[in-house]
């Protein structure tokens, strides 16, 4: 991962800004009373892979699709390889994939002929259209169910086929909404090898997650989104040394006492503590050695601990801390 | 080391969609909607039952009440069924695409590199297969129940333009499947904009039976026109007046539907 991430930063470095495979300035679309995106932006390397991590419902499906030009911008503005997702639309879908949430392939057709229709209208001949076929069914494991129809496929089948039907011709840059969302395990490393060998071959990936270990194995950067807003961006490394590397849980006894003991937590570890629950203090735990110091002046503020463990970062407390107590504040954006 | 995709930055593209490529995504989308069609040959049902069943039913119903025999009512009634059949085959074309539109793969249409109108013009395309068989099987029909046209080549021209004007007028029932919420209300919507067009029309009855207010609404409702022009090219095997009036109207109604279609359908998402 370490060594991934200074070759990306090399790159980065003795590349133009107009190589950026994505540019995104102050992205806002609105549905009704909703600011589903709320002022995204991003800029997004091209090479790499990058990752959109958050809970459901916090804007990240709408923000590829803005990306992709399926949605128009309510406000703000994206290029896609120095191109404008508005202006210049039929040029960003050129240089494109997408791989969607719900597979974007057709029931009603076998999988050799969705993936003939998809080549065919991508400019290949009827005879290359089915050679391309033929080889990615080969490639991603689904020759044998070539001819049947999809709704005889199971959900990882229909995944495969999707993420097959992105790969006809390699897009520079390809969406990959949520890709492994309700695989199994096995599938699931099988798409984050083609994922790999993707960026290897040149593409850039955006994909979104809301696995906090996907993101990290995976992703070269990522951006923690929240409400419609990033609430945080970098490589895994700097996310995680911004909200210490585990977090300290400390189960009190009473829960009159939470205010104090936040309070104690905060001068004591000098970090942000928070209260997900009444009896439930937590804190990230940046430099474990002050856990004597902090266990010492809690005894001696009378505060009495039902429980003390250590629990590695949960996508929960990464948004607890960076958001306080899910209250918006601009605060925790980390720059590289 | 894989081989290496040319790099984004470096790649010359046009922003704008030629009139070839527009051409070649319809008719792939085209042979999509084939396969779909092949795959459920249920899709069919309404375009074989119907010419049969109509065919049967208003001959011997009608037939002597109208014209005192079934043999003279023939000359009126089998270009009638031609045109209501037809149009009818064409109010599936709405239903169809409303519940084509709300399944993922026009979700990857819509990202893909093609012109914006193929994922219309392709099932549009495709229905053309739909009205052709009507038009077959009610020529059929009216042959075995002893209808004799002029000439071949007005039979011809005759399904010809059934087909076309068919096509044209599916467009109105597109923009209701790309513009409506639910299938059942485009169903319903398109039906009861089809019975009045259908029946208050000279498809069925001769014209000058009807009450003067009726015979205003019959005399501008576009079908009487295709009706007409499609009696006329049966039984004397010429084309006339209203020949020319339904292909001007039928075309009018696609230079207007079409764009309004197209716009309805990029809308949505």
């Amino acid at each position: 991962m370490m060594v991934q991430q200074s070759e990306i930063q090399d790159k980065n470095s003795s590349m133009e800004e107009s190589t950026l495979a994505v540019e995104a300035h102050g992205l806002v679309k609105v549905f009704g009373d909703n600011r589903a995106v709320d002022g995204v932006n991003l800029s997004i390397p091209s090479g790499c892979i990058y990752a959109l991590l958050g809970p459901n419902g916090a804007g990240k499906t709408t923000i590829i699709n803005m990306l992709n030009t399926l949605l128009k911008p309510d406000g703000g503005n994206a290029k896609v390889f120095g191109h404008d997702v508005v202006r210049e639309a039929q040029v960003v879908r050129q240089l494109i994939s997408l791989t969607g949430q719900s597979a974007a392939v057709d029931e009603r057709l076998s999988a050799s002929e969705n993936l003939r229709i998809f080549a065919m209208l991508l400019g290949l001949s009827r005879s290359d259209a089915s050679k391309r076929a033929t080889e990615l069914l080969d490639e991603f494991g689904l020759a044998d169910a070539a001819n049947r129809t999809l709704d005889k496929y199971s959900g990882g089948m229909r995944r495969k086929l999707d993420l097959a039907s992105s790969l006809i011709v390699q897009a520079p840059l390809i969406f990959l909404d949520e890709p492994t969302t309700g695989l199994d395990p096995r599938t699931r490393m099988q798409m984050w090898e083609s994922i790999r060998r993707l960026v290897s071959s040149g593409s850039t990936i955006l994909l979104t997650t809301q696995y906090l270990d996907e993101a990290d194995q995976l992703a070269d950067r990522i951006a923690l989104i929240d409400h419609g807003r990033v609430v945080a961006e970098g490589t895994p490394r700097e996310l995680k040394a911004a909200i210490g590397r585990a977090t300290l849980h400390l189960q009190l006894a009473d829960e009159k006492d939470a205010a104090e003991a936040i309070r104690v937590t905060q001068n004591v570890l000098n970090v942000k503590a928070s209260t997900p629950e009444r009896t439930l203090v937590t804190a990230p735990m940046a430099d474990p050695d002050r856990l004597t110091d902090l266990l010492v002046s809690l005894r001696e503020a009378k505060i009495h601990l039902a429980t003390v463990s250590v629990q590695e970062p949960t996508l929960d407390e990464v948004f607890l801390a960076l958001t306080g107590d899910g209250k918006q504040t601009e605060k925790g954006a980390t720059t590289p | 080391m894989t081989a290496q995709i040319v790099p984004g930055g470096q790649r010359r593209l046009k922003n704008r969609v030629t009139l070839r490529m527009t051409i070649s995504n319809s008719l792939t989308m085209a042979y999509r909607n084939l396969l779909l069609i092949r795959r459920t040959p249920q899709q069919l049902f309404d375009v074989t039952i119907q010419p049969i069943l109509f065919t049967l039913m208003f001959v011997f119903l009608f037939g002597g009440a109208i014209s005192g025999s079934v043999s003279g009512y023939l000359p009126i009634i089998i270009p009638g069924i031609l045109a209501q059949t037809a149009l009818t085959a064409s109010m599936a074309t709405g239903v169809q695409l409303r519940e084509d539109m709300d399944k993922g793969v026009f979700y990857r249409f819509k990202s893909m590199p093609i012109a914006r109108i193929a994922p219309l013009t392709g099932p549009l395309l495709a229905d053309i297969v739909r009205y052709a068989i009507a038009t077959s099987l009610t020529f059929v029909m009216g042959y075995l129940l002893g209808f004799r046209w002029a000439s071949l080549d007005g039979a011809v021209v005759g399904g010809v333009l059934v087909v076309f004007c068919s096509w044209c007028i599916s467009w109105i029932f597109a923009l209701l499947g790309a513009t409506l919420k639910t299938s059942q209300t485009v169903q319903g919507i398109s039906a009861s904009i089809l019975f009045p067009l259908g029946f208050l029309s000279g498809a069925f009855v001769p014209t000058s039976t009807l009450p003067w207010w009726l015979q205003d609404f019959v005399n501008v409702n576009p079908l009487t026109y295709i009706v007409s022009a499609t009696r006329q090219l049966f039984n004397q095997g010429t084309i006339g007046n209203d020949f020319w009036l339904s292909l001007i109207v039928s075309i009018v109604v696609v230079v207007i539907f079409a764009p309004l279609t197209l716009r309805a359908y990029l809308r949505k998402t």
